[in-house]
């Protein structure tokens, strides 16, 4: 019985990124195969979880069989040898497989721990095995059950306390400076990727208007089109950099392109607003003596980088006391999961119906 | 009901209120990495209530505002400090302000009912039941509670400073509130403790002008210099030549000279009067 719920799939865990590029199931095929799968006789109950680090199989089986079965017909339906699959798998059983799934949910098995879009992923997935017919009464507790304690995991500890990526430090950082940044005016530098990125990630925190200068003024009227920004003729920036309270530096030039003297003039119309400089250059865009004004704050990739490090160690500190709680989560929730097994084997069972 | 206790009793129960809002602050803040807020507020809450009824019943032991002495001072300050603290901290919601002002508040209460001898000599109708007398003095000492809600949300701001100029946002620098906010409320804050002080001294210049000689020359120099210090804080942050760092010292600075005067103000005055009777504690 322990074994009736289940998990089989590859992660980032045990699969190199070659394996799971091979292995990644797009959006429509990943429907057509949960459907081909829920049909199997052997299985009873069945969630797929597909993300780029993952993809994961939960269900209830109806006869020992079933994620054998479910391994093969993946493995058919990539192309991929079944014992080359099997050297990557990850293959867990009753409880493990539980606090697999809470460990999943609540960030602690991701790349990046304790991340939050792991979370949504497993809500759609539960969505979708409810859209398929393929939840049933254990995936329905199960996965209801692992939403509550994902929830109670991040509010109770410190596992997605701070960012990890340059580009969400670099808006961390202008929080911390300016809280709400619906007022704040950015100014992109550059119009590279990872610019863009950082630029996206100010947007998608609210940032109130954004600015995008080029020396190549058709590519940042390009990118201000597609972020619905302004564009701005790069020698501008000489005269306005006061205008602005955050500046995103990604240019590819050389030499300073915001001098200490350009940040001085800046601040003395701006003298009690606060300024970021974010310097997401190498060589260097932003003269270090400028980090030295008063209210004037410089960031350069060195410093990102360090803050991310600290945060993702931060993290990491947290994990065995986010175990802890989720297994005792587990200890709770298993012996219903198990009832729930039993009774279902004993009523009226799938298998050779 | 005030009759229930004495006036340092319910003092006692208020200062026993803050202690445990700082003390479950920091076990909240060692075991759950930030302090609980809302139960730190609660407990405040509470405190002030019951503070108010120890200032009440002393009140109506001498026959007015309880400042006549360095233990009614301190207890009329950390009082004035919760009162802005209460109003505003709702809007503010930084629970780590809610633990700073509870550590201020404890500690301040505490230590003023821990020292007998501030409390030795008791001064009944020290305005010489004049309203307007003591209007005067309340509102001074309540700007001087505005200041000391100033002086932590100041000492936040130097901590955000810090954390952000050492690159180090993690731990409980992340239960910091933004610097933008702590500036615009130190602002704020400064504005209202520099118009309540500047009122104070207005109602009691007119006064002065009446009897020069019922004032002394320390504690004149002493209230006025504190005034043109906010005053000039004040202009010099809204000209933005005093601004970041160095307003943030010069409200810290700004408390310590507060706190400096109602000492010069407390031993400028004359021995009054014999100890009030009533239900105050011997």
């Amino acid at each position: 019985m322990n074994g009736a719920f289940f998990v089989i799939g590859a992660s980032h865990q045990l699969a190199p990124i070659a394996i799971r590029e091979r292995l990644a199931l797009p959006g429509e095929a990943a429907g057509r195969l949960h459907q081909e799968l829920i049909a199997l006789p052997e299985v009873r109950e069945l969630a797929l979880l597909n993300t780029c680090n993952r993809v994961e199989f939960y269900g209830v089986a109806a006869h020992p069989t079933a994620p054998a079965r479910i391994q093969d017909a993946f493995c058919a339906h990539q192309r991929f040898a079944v014992d080359e699959f099997e050297r990557f798998r990850l293959d867990l059983h009753g409880r493990s497989a539980l606090q697999h799934l809470l460990e999943v949910a609540a960030g602690l098995d991701s790349q990046m721990i304790g991340e939050t879009e792991i979370f949504g992923q497993v809500k759609e997935a539960y969505a979708a095995a409810q859209a398929h017919h393929a939840a049933g009464p254990v995936l329905n507790r199960v996965f209801q059950k692992v939403f509550q304690a994902a929830k109670h995991v991040r509010s109770h500890t410190a596992i997605n306390l701070g960012q990890v990526s340059i580009a969400n430090v670099a808006v961390e950082l202008a929080r911390n400076i300016f809280g709400n940044l619906a007022t704040a005016q950015v100014l992109l530098l550059g119009a590279g990727d990872i610019g863009e990125k950082t630029a996206r990630a100010f947007q998608n925190r609210g940032a109130g208007t954004l600015t995008i200068s080029s020396r190549r003024l058709e590519r940042a009227m390009e990118l201000a089109v597609s972020l619905g920004a302004r564009a701005l003729p790069f020698e501008q920036r000489l005269t306005r950099l006061g205008e602005f309270d955050i500046v995103v530096c990604a240019t590819a030039a050389t030499e300073a392109v915001v001098t200490d003297e350009l940040v001085g003039a800046a601040m003395k119309k701006r003298p009690v607003r606060p300024l970021l400089l974010i310097d997401l250059c190498l060589p260097r865009n932003v003269e270090a003596a400028a980090a030295k004004r008063q209210n004037v704050f410089v960031y350069n990739l060195d410093d990102l980088a360090k803050i991310a490090d600290e945060n993702r160690r931060a993290r990491e500190a947290e994990v065995a006391k986010c175990r802890l709680i989720l297994s005792d989560r587990a200890d709770l929730l298993w012996p219903q999961v198990e009832a729930q097994l039993a009774a279902l084997a004993a009523a009226a069972p799938k298998f050779g119906a | 009901m005030l009759a229930l206790f004495t006036d340092r009793q319910w003092l006692w129960g208020a200062a026993m209120f803050y202690l445990a809002g700082w003390l479950l602050g920091t076990w909240s803040w060692s075991s759950r990495g930030r302090p609980s807020g809302f139960a730190v507020y609660a407990l405040l809450a509470a405190g002030y209530a019951l503070q108010i009824c120890g200032l009440g019943v002393r009140g109506q032991a001498v026959g007015g505002c309880p400042l006549g002495n360095t233990f009614e001072i301190c207890q009329f300050t950390a009082w004035s400090a919760l009162s802005v603290y209460l109003v505003a901290g709702v809007t503010f919601r930084s629970g780590l302000l809610g633990y700073l002002m509870a550590c201020l508040a404890a500690v301040i209460t505490v230590v003023s009912l821990s020292q007998p001898s501030w409390d030795a000599t008791r001064r009944a109708h020290i305005f010489g039941n004049n309203p307007w007398l003591e209007f005067h003095a309340a509102l001074a000492v309540f700007s001087y509670g505005v200041f000391a809600l100033l002086a932590l949300t100041s000492l936040l701001f130097l901590m955000r400073l810090h954390s952000l100029q050492s690159k180090s946002l993690g731990g409980w620098f992340a239960l910091l509130p933004s610097m933008l906010d702590l500036d615009q409320i130190g602002l704020r804050l400064l504005l209202v403790g520099a118009a309540l002080l500047a009122a104070s001294l207005a109602i009691g210049s007119v006064y002065w002008l009446r009897d020069t000689a019922s004032v002394s020359v320390a504690k004149l120099l002493a209230s006025v210099l504190v005034l043109l210090a906010a005053a000039a804080m004040l202009g010099l942050r809204l000209r933005g030549w005093l601004v970041a760092k160095r307003f943030a010292w010069a409200c810290v600075a700004l408390f310590g000279a507060a706190l400096l005067s109602l000492y010069i103000v407390d031993e400028s005055r004359r021995p009054l009067a014999p100890p009030a009777a009533a239900r105050a504690e011997p």
